[in-house]
């Protein structure tokens, strides 16, 4: 059991920045690993950026009208198009930089989203900012479900997660009953320079990710799997184990795929087993053998092809469309 | 004043908008606007204008980026149509409720279903409400100075609002016209570059879009109201400084041969034009029978309107769109509510003509006239309708 607790605490960033971009006194859940990953990505790029951000519980918390939690400039707009404001933000600062107009400097733009804006509503739009290939990032806070509205499943749900529209029942014990949607290798069917996953149960990697995100020359894609306490029903306290957890069972890898090559960011020795990532949560909590076993199942298959991947491209680097 | 030179009104318009130096372009194709971004796509292709073209992927998109474009403090300019602009909607009221300077031409077209490409205000008075200010032009000259008046209204500090464009789609889009047209040092000395009161840079750090707690969520909403009608006065003197500069008059509400008439046809866009023919029919036949033209939409002109409509006995509104199932079409409700309180108030008739493109000619014009002043006995009136 020491052995074991030794062995989670994880190294300090020598230079890990000390400013906050996002100001504490939020209305975030006690635990909320989204905010958390929020001040990771702004700590990373720090303050010559703006911020477009969805929607959802990051701005809700963050935004009550007179009063904000943002140190950087912030626009919020609608719910399905932070990918687009974003890149009306960038496209306004180049010609405005070009014509001499503004100070001549770099602001890395960001946009931001959760799940349900990023997988679902604002798909359309975030495709649109890949495909033009603004200088951007597009950081999607996956928390699995829309919990701003109530938990209700998003197509970024896992498969048996019981949320208040995909509740396990009798007719279907499962809860939701399809695969979640793997947005980064969509992200990366783009071909855009850089796409990740990251966590913030591994913040230095995750800085890392987002620092490297805000160099390529072109769009690039962050998907930052956020423990949701509320919407898992686990308590507070467990974020990050739950976070490490669904990355050391394979559940939720952590690998990007710069200019075409894939690259694992952590390969345990062994994934730990899935039963290990699902105790504990309260949604789900319904899941009899035979569901885990297809769970763990379907993780070993997604293990294995990432591996096959991450072998397939190790040499040979894509040609990416927006660095042409 | 230049000479007057031939030319497609949509190009005119993107003609206009390159003269007004506008930094950014956001814009999804949709018949009937399409001509006005192909220009600008191609003045920006040949570096004839240095603006950044987001070539987006749906309206919705377009609005969106033109967002964060303006809130970035960039000139922003886009251009759609019926579909498109209920694509947009969400993101159009928003644009406004969020005070961000652009200017967006409509080539006004009928809304599906069934699907039309062709023009009526439909699609304008969809979105009536949305805070933003809204002029019908009535030809192609009245379009392509209303670029520069739009961006010199919408982006004075004192304003800061979108301002939409209506030009009838086809009608005015697809025709070419002699035009007037503007030099630099016009466009120079008429239109100050853009300096927003908050732009999205990190030297100023801002936080725009904030939500509205039930406490302050009202209180928003009339500040944008006294916004837009507070706009009035800088509309009103742009128009002033836009006639010091080319001789070309334009005022919220016009009149046309309206001394002693008795009965006033009212209408907007380029029906005008038809309706000054019928009028001029009308007259040379003996009756008493004006036209007055409402070219601001919003903010809506109060007095002007009260006073036009004045002395007549008779008001017969051409409304180019339907309030299905409703009291009247948009423009006439509003006239009616208008001059529900006068002390003497004349009958407003409601003829709804030009649906989908249907063609309306000056004897239509004259036709409705007739029918309206015998009585249709209907609150409301679809003119020629087939039996």
């Amino acid at each position: 059991m020491a052995e074991e607790k030794k062995k989670r605490i994880l190294k300090p960033i020598k230079d890990f920045p000390l400013d906050e971009y996002i100001a504490s006194g939020h209305r975030a859940c006690q635990g909320c690993a989204e905010v958390l990953a929020v001040r990771h990505v702004l700590k990373a790029i720090g303050p010559d950026m703006v911020l477009a951000m969805a929607t959802g519980c990051m701005e809700i918390i963050s935004s009550p009208y007179p009063f904000t939690s943002w140190n950087v400039p912030w626009i919020h707009v609608a719910f399905e198009n932070a990918a687009a404001v974003g890149s009306g933000v960038e496209a306004g600062l180049k010609a405005l930089r070009r014509k001499g107009r503004i100070p001549d400097k770099n602001v890395t733009v960001v946009a931001m989203g959760g799940d349900g804006g990023t997988s679902d509503i604002g798909f359309q739009a975030l495709s649109g900012m890949f495909e033009r290939g603004h200088k951007m990032i597009y950081v999607c806070v996956d928390n699995e479900a829309y919990m701003n509205t109530g938990v209700q499943r998003s197509s970024s749900t896992p498969f048996g997660a019981s949320t208040t529209t995909s509740p396990a029942g009798k007719a279907r014990p499962s809860g939701q009953n399809t695969w979640k949607k793997d947005m980064t290798a969509i992200a990366a069917a783009h071909n855009i320079p850089y796409a990740a996953t990251a966590c913030p149960s591994y913040y230095s990697d995750l800085m890392r990710k987002v620092r490297r995100a805000a160099e390529v020359e072109g769009p690039a894609y962050l998907h930052v799997l956020s423990v949701c306490p509320t919407g898992w029903r686990v308590p507070p306290q467990t974020s990050i184990k739950y976070g490490a957890l669904a990355v050391d069972s394979g559940v939720f890898p952590l690998y990007e795929v710069d200019h075409g090559v894939w690259k694992l960011s952590r390969k345990p020795k062994n994934l730990k087993p899935v039963t290990e990532y699902l105790k504990g949560q309260g949604r789900f909590r319904h899941l009899d053998e035979g569901m885990i076993a297809l769970i763990q199942e379907r993780v070993i298959a997604n293990w294995e092809r990432l591996l096959k991947l991450c072998e397939a491209t190790g040499d040979k680097p894509a040609q990416s469309g927006s660095e042409s | 004043m230049g000479k007057k030179v031939g030319m497609e009104v949509s190009i005119a318009a993107a003609e206009a908008a390159a003269l007004c130096d506008v930094d950014v372009v956001a814009a999804y194709p949709i018949t009937p606007q399409t001509h006005i971004v192909e220009h600008l796509s191609e003045l920006v292709a040949n570096g004839h204008l240095d603006a950044e073209f987001v070539p987006v992927e749906s309206e919705h998109s377009a609005m969106s980026v033109c967002c964060g474009s303006a809130a970035a403090g960039a000139r922003t300019i886009t251009s759609t149509a019926a579909q498109g602009l209920a694509l947009m909607a969400e993101i159009v009221f928003i644009a406004s409720a969020m005070r961000l300077p652009m200017v967006m031409l409509v080539a006004n077209r009928a809304l599906s279903a069934p699907l039309s490409i062709w023009n009526d205000h439909s699609d304008a008075m969809m979105v009536r409400d949305c805070g933003w200010i809204q002029v019908f032009c009535e030809n192609g000259q009245d379009v392509y100075d209303h670029v520069f008046h739009g961006f010199r209204v919408g982006e004075d500090p004192r304003v800061l609002l979108p301002v939409m464009i209506n030009l009838d789609g086809f009608i005015l889009t697809h025709v070419i016209e002699p035009m007037e047209f503007w030099t630099k040092e016009m466009a120079k000395s008429y239109l100050p570059p853009f300096k927003p009161v908050y732009r999205l840079h990190p030297d100023k750090v801002v936080s725009m879009g904030a939500f509205g707690m039930p406490e302050i969520y009202a209180e928003q909403k009339m500040a944008h109201d006294v916004a837009l009608r507070n706009s009035r006065p800088v509309i009103d003197e742009a128009w002033d400084e836009l006639a010091r500069l080319t001789g070309r008059r334009y005022s919220a509400v016009e009149h046309y041969k309206t001394d002693g008439a008795e009965t006033l046809i009212l209408a907007m866009g380029s029906l005008c034009e038809t309706a000054s023919l019928a009028v001029d029919q009308m007259r040379d036949g003996g009756k008493k029978v004006g036209l007055v033209k409402l070219r601001l939409w919003r903010p809506f002109p109060f007095a002007e309107i009260r006073q036009a409509l004045a002395g007549a006995k008779d008001v017969v509104v051409l409304d180019r769109s339907v309030s299905t199932g409703g009291g009247s079409a948009p423009v006439t409700s509003e006239i009616r509510a208008v001059m529900y309180h006068e002390p003497s108030r004349p009958k407003i008739h409601c003829m709804i003509a030009g649906l989908g493109g249907r063609d309306v000619t000056p004897d239509d014009v004259s036709n409705m006239v007739d029918m309206a002043l015998a009585g249709t006995g209907a609150e409301y009136y679809i003119y020629g309708v087939r039996g």
